[in-house]
């Protein structure tokens, strides 16, 4: 039973953290429809920079803003510079760009900070609660990352739903012509959208990195669960990034546990999905449309 | 962009003639060229075939042991890649997933390879198509009603969870440390044939670059008929209309499905002069690295085209390489050196996409077609 | 082969050509002796020829593959940068027989497809004499054979698995490090002595490491395992796995694992409350790294600083945390002259002991190298190598297994204590003995010197 709770808090956990990859993958898919494989690069360079600034001296709440920061002026940069010149081209174009300012950003960041193992600091305590004798696999870091993935997707449904600018950005995604005709400046919310997204990832990238270890490949296999979660959930919706997330971090938790251990983790993850889009090929929180991307 | 796809008109022959119709999508321009060509489409790409024969022994018996040895490991890349420009180019579907199938291919021809009395080569090789054929048409089954990218999540997935079995039987699949392929050696006749051709000796390393050379030409010429046959129009119908193709009594579902059956096949195929080159089938070789750098080739190249998944991979082969030398030669450390490869390859990769966004035959034809359309224009207007 | 012994007929032409034009020279102009100093012990008389591909009057290149970008690349990218300067510091004294030794080693991203590549690259290319170091077993793996076709020394492969050793079937490849089955024997002979009642879980990465590892402590203690649990490289949740172990309710859990996953699992336990008395494989354990991985945290709110203090490993090599250790000091000077980025850390002293012991072969191997002579020199001498290794190698004509012993030691803060005398061992049913050798201690000028093997 103790290996039960054990087992189901870590595949929390890890699946908060695929969902907070997930939602930002999310919010550029709504923004731009194009899937940005250099998400973890951008959130592994701004984690470097958060790094950095601990290893200066600076408090981790003032370094966490600042990596954020520099998340949503990468993500402004990367949008402007280069992915507006792609955009509304052929689909794969946009792939292939993303796919190298991935690899190009990993590279740069290894050039820069070199490629070996650095802790990374936790705001939190790392040693699980205690309850009734019994430790269990709830730290308050991890109560600390549940609450900020959870609070960063209300934010996100918030802005989206209640605010102007979440409005004009889901028109221009919407269609661009009518938003433009409508006053929206859409290329302006284009880069908000990554920007934002941006953040979120960078959220993301400090939240795993939080109380373990960095280096410039750190992120390589959230790309992937990240992704899986995404799709699982249902691209358009930031609900369903983080419900795909939680279901992918405690179904690979439960394999890693008692159906066929580590070694066959990727493969479920793989069934798993492949599942799921038999039934429903637009994701879990598809809307009823058709999407044809 | 439907233009720059008549991959077999790339390989085979310049579109000659009326600048008109070379110009229309889908092009079945008159073939009344200025060169000679035959009539018949198979008679010409048999006519390239040889061409390309002859230029692959000539560069093979030019170039030292270790151009060989490269030019081995861009035939394993360029088969995979033709096919997947067919399944994405032609048909227009997205699969991240072919490192997977060419794990397939490679593992598939490891093990026939380790019987006692191994089958010939071209058996093996056959049945390492056929084993990747069936995973394709279940892959293919199950992609075939998905879009976008969930298409691409799901072969995603594939390219990251399949490898997996290979941990999960070990006994069989050698698990993390992978298994050995015994690549056969060359029989004497090659020997033989190679001292008496060219005079020089013939190494593993050549016979291995002769075997992949054969299997990338006949991959090829199967593929360019392919392309222009009936299956290929129809794979172009489904991609650019998928509901006027529908309309037509096209059944969407089953021309995808052969379209990933395809394009694994040549993937499998891929994956077993992969084994035979490398010597081993393990998992960290077929990481998503692998499917993506697939991907990276045909968009480098040109989408569609069969000549630019050749280049696109011709690319991946030697970019890495020259930019280590360059890095070395400037002065740098080795791993100074080996982090600028990857760095350089991604810059590449944003800026063919920024400022040659039909990759490289694409964008050449382009120009071409640009050029003989001024000049006609100007004929016709000086007449 | 063909081309090779082609190779072997031109060059000592060209060799004689440029003998005769050399001795004439210094005919001529008296003793020009511009070559550097002498390094090895030979004979001044006879002159340096260029004796086998990548040998020249003045230069030796060896190569290597190592992942110095992507996932593996932390750690093991800083291997080369050891041996390099181990190779930088030999070089300014003039080399190995007035030969410097050139060093380039490519970048394989721990795949086999490219290490398949960049050994074709060293070997076709580049053509280096042989081959030093090669990290990773499924990796090396995919250019074993290779190598051996193509008669290139395949010295010191950077992994203990058991097969390098494997004289018939691959006569040029040589093991360094102990394999990791004797390293489980001595693990597991530890635990029955002195925790015979311990309930122990076993914590392997899933691949050959964990399994050689397994199968060794296996020999010793296989009524004692309760559990075994796998991780798979990549996989970066051992929650279910520490779990596991919790439930299954071991008291002493043995890790065959890589540093990173010494870290992770200590910070899952962490978060478990889980506390057994670990013992990780020399490969895992690294204090320095480890130590300063998880300390690090404490600058965030833990203060669990020590969380490795009181486990069990084993050493074969001095440490960075052995500052008294000569050998240390040693690769300290060496270090600190090469004037790399970075400090010593472990992974530079096994480079610079790889580096060491490929002077050792070299020297050993005559005033003129070929490779079959340095497979030779290390088969006949290799055994009597005196280096920073605390047991010897093993090496013989039939036996091409690396370093054949080591202790078992406790870590206290960021150093450790000595719990056993070196052993040694072998493969298979080999008892396990103390060795009673003294321990070396490295030559005032930091360079070994070797006689050449007849």
């Amino acid at each position: 039973m103790q290996q039960f709770i054990d087992t189901t808090l870590s595949g929390l956990a890890q699946g908060m953290v695929f969902a907070a990859f997930a939602l930002a993958l999310v919010l550029i898919w709504r923004s731009t429809r194009i899937v940005n494989f250099a998400q973890g690069s951008m959130a592994m360079a701004t984690t470097f920079v958060a790094l950095a600034l601990i290893q200066a001296g600076w408090n981790y709440w003032a370094a966490l803003a600042a990596a954020l920061v520099s998340g949503f002026v990468l993500g402004a940069v990367v949008e402007r510079v280069v992915i507006r010149r792609v955009e509304g081209g052929p689909e794969l174009n946009a792939v292939i760009v993303t796919l190298g300012l991935f690899v190009a950003i990993q590279a740069a960041v290894a050039i820069i900070a070199g490629s070996s193992f650095q802790s990374f600091p936790a705001p939190f305590g790392l040693r699980g609660f205690t309850i009734g004798g019994n430790t269990i696999a709830l730290t308050p870091n991890r109560v600390y990352v549940i609450a900020a993935v959870l609070l960063t997707m209300a934010l996100l449904v918030a802005l989206f739903r209640f605010t102007r600018v979440g409005l004009a950005m889901r028109a221009a995604a919407f269609g661009q012509e009518v938003a433009r005709l409508l006053g929206v400046r859409v290329g302006r919310m284009l880069t908000l959208g990554w920007a934002l997204a941006a953040v979120v990832g960078s959220l993301a990238g400090l939240l795993i990195a939080g109380g373990s270890f960095v280096y410039p490949a750190y992120m390589d296999s959230l790309i992937v669960f990240g992704f899986v979660a995404a799709v699982l959930g249902g691209l358009d919706s930031p609900i369903g990034a983080v419900v795909g997330g939680l279901l992918l971090g405690l179904a690979l938790s439960y394999v890693s546990a008692y159906f066929g251990g580590s070694s066959v983790v990727n493969l479920a993850a793989l069934v798993i999905l492949v599942v799921v889009l038999l039934v429903r090929p637009g994701g879990l929180f598809a809307s009823t449309v058709a999407r044809r991307a | 962009m439907s233009d720059l796809q008549n991959a077999g008109q790339t390989i085979a022959q310049p579109p000659a003639g009326n600048p008109a119709t070379a110009a229309a999508p889908a092009s079945t321009s008159s073939r009344k060229g200025r060169i000679p060509l035959p009539q018949s489409t198979l008679l010409r790409h048999l006519l390239a075939v040889v061409l390309c024969a002859v230029a692959a022994v000539v560069l093979l018996e030019s170039t030292d042991p270790f151009r060989n040895s490269q030019l081995a490991t861009l035939t394993y890349y360029a088969i995979a890649a033709g096919g997947l420009t067919v399944l994405t180019g032609l048909n227009g579907q997205i699969s991240l997933g072919h490192g997977a199938l060419m794990a397939v291919g490679a593992y598939t021809t490891g093990l026939f390879l380790s019987a006692d009395e191994p089958l010939p080569l071209p058996v093996v090789f056959l049945a390492a198509i056929v084993v990747t054929a069936l995973v394709g048409a279940v892959v293919g089954a199950a992609a075939s009603r998905l879009h976008g990218p969930y298409l691409a999540g799901a072969t995603l997935a594939l390219a990251v969870g399949l490898p997996g079995l290979a941990l999960k039987f070990k006994g069989t699949l050698g698990g993390e440390q992978g298994l050995r392929v015994r690549a056969p050696r060359a029989p004497e006749w090659f020997g033989d044939a190679i001292k008496t051709l060219t005079g020089n000796p013939a190494t593993a390393t050549k016979w291995l670059a002769y075997v992949g050379a054969i299997a990338l030409l006949v991959t090829y010429f199967l593929l360019a008929n392919l392309i222009r046959s009936r299956i290929g129009r129809t794979w172009r119908a489904v991609r650019d209309n998928d509901v006027a193709a529908e309309l037509a009594g096209i059944r969407l579902g089953s021309w995808r499905v052969l379209a990933f059956v395809v394009s694994a096949a040549c993937a499998g195929l891929g994956g077993a002069v992969l084994a035979i080159v490398v010597r081993l089938a393990a998992p960290s070789a077929f990481t998503l690295v692998l499917s993506l750098a697939l991907l990276t080739a045909i968009v480098l190249g040109g989408l569609g085209s069969l000549l630019g998944a050749l280049i696109g991979s011709a690319l991946l082969v030697f970019l890495p390489q020259v930019t280590t030398d360059l890095g070395s030669a400037a002065g740098l450390d080795g791993t100074e050196a080996a982090q600028l490869a990857p760095f350089v390859y991604g810059v590449v990769l944003v800026a063919a996409m920024i400022f040659a966004p039909a990759g490289i035959v694409g964008t050449i034809r382009l120009r071409w077609l640009a050029q003989r359309a001024k000049r006609a224009v100007a004929r016709e207007t000086g007449r | 082969m063909v081309r090779s012994s082609r190779r072997l007929v031109r060059v000592p032409i060209a060799v004689l050509a440029a003998a005769t034009v050399a001795s004439g020279l210094a005919a001529c102009g008296g003793s020009d002796d511009s070559g550097g100093g002498s390094g090895g012990g030979s004979d001044a008389g006879a002159a340096n020829e260029a004796s086998d591909v990548g040998v020249t009057e003045d230069t030796v290149t060896v190569g290597a593959h190592f992942p110095l970008t992507g996932v593996a690349a932390p750690g093991y990218s800083e291997i080369p940068t050891g041996t390099q300067a181990y190779f930088d510091y030999v070089n300014a004294a003039g080399g190995v027989n007035g030969r410097t030794i050139e060093y380039e080693y490519l970048d394989d991203a721990y795949n086999p497809t490219n290490t398949s590549q960049v050994t074709n690259q060293l070997v076709l290319d580049d053509e280096i004499f042989a081959m030093l170091g090669g990290l990773g077993t499924p990796t090396h793996s995919a250019v074993i054979d290779f190598l051996n076709d193509e008669g290139v020394p395949d010295l010191f492969v950077s992994s203990g698995s058991l097969l390098w050793d494997d004289a018939e079937e691959h006569p040029t490849t040589f093991g360094w490090q102990p394999d990791y089955e004797i390293e489980g024997k001595i693990i597991g002979q530890y635990i029955k002595e002195n925790f015979p009642d311990a309930k122990v879980g076993l914590f392997l990465q899933d691949d050959d490491f964990g399994e050689n590892g397994e199968k060794g402590i296996r020999e010793y203690v296989d009524d004692q395992v309760v559990s075994a649990q796998r991780y798979t490289p990549g996989n970066t949740d051992v929650g279910p796995q520490i779990a596991a172990l919790k439930a299954a309710g071991a008291d002493f859990v043995a890790g065959f694992n890589v540093p990173s996953y010494t870290a992770l699992s200590q910070l899952t336990a962490l978060q478990l409350g889980y506390d057994p008395q670990w013992f990780y494989s020399n490969v895992g354990s690294d204090p320095a790294l480890v130590g300063s991985l998880l300390n690090n945290f404490s600058k965030g709110k833990v203060t669990d600083a020590a969380l490795l203090d009181g486990a069990l490993t084993t050493e074969y090599l001095p440490s960075v945390d052995q500052p008294d250790n000569p050998w240390t000091q040693l690769f300290q000077k060496v270090w600190d002259a090469s004037g790399q980025e970075g400090q010593l850390t472990n992974y530079r002293i096994y480079g610079m002991a790889e580096a060491y012991t490929f002077v050792q072969a070299l020297q050993a191997a005559g005033q003129n190298p070929t490779r079959e002579g340095i497979v030779d020199a290390v088969e006949q001498a290799g055994a009597d190598f005196e280096g920073p290794a605390l047991a010897p190698f093993r090496y013989s004509a039939d036996k091409h297994a690396g370093v054949g012993g080591m202790l078992v030691s406790q870590i206290t803060g960021t150093s450790s204590e000595e719990k056993t005398p070196v052993l040694t061992t072998d493969n298979g049913d080999a008892e396990i003995t103390e060795y009673d050798g003294e321990p070396s201690t490295p030559p005032s000028s930091g360079i070994p010197d070797v006689e050449p093997v007849e």
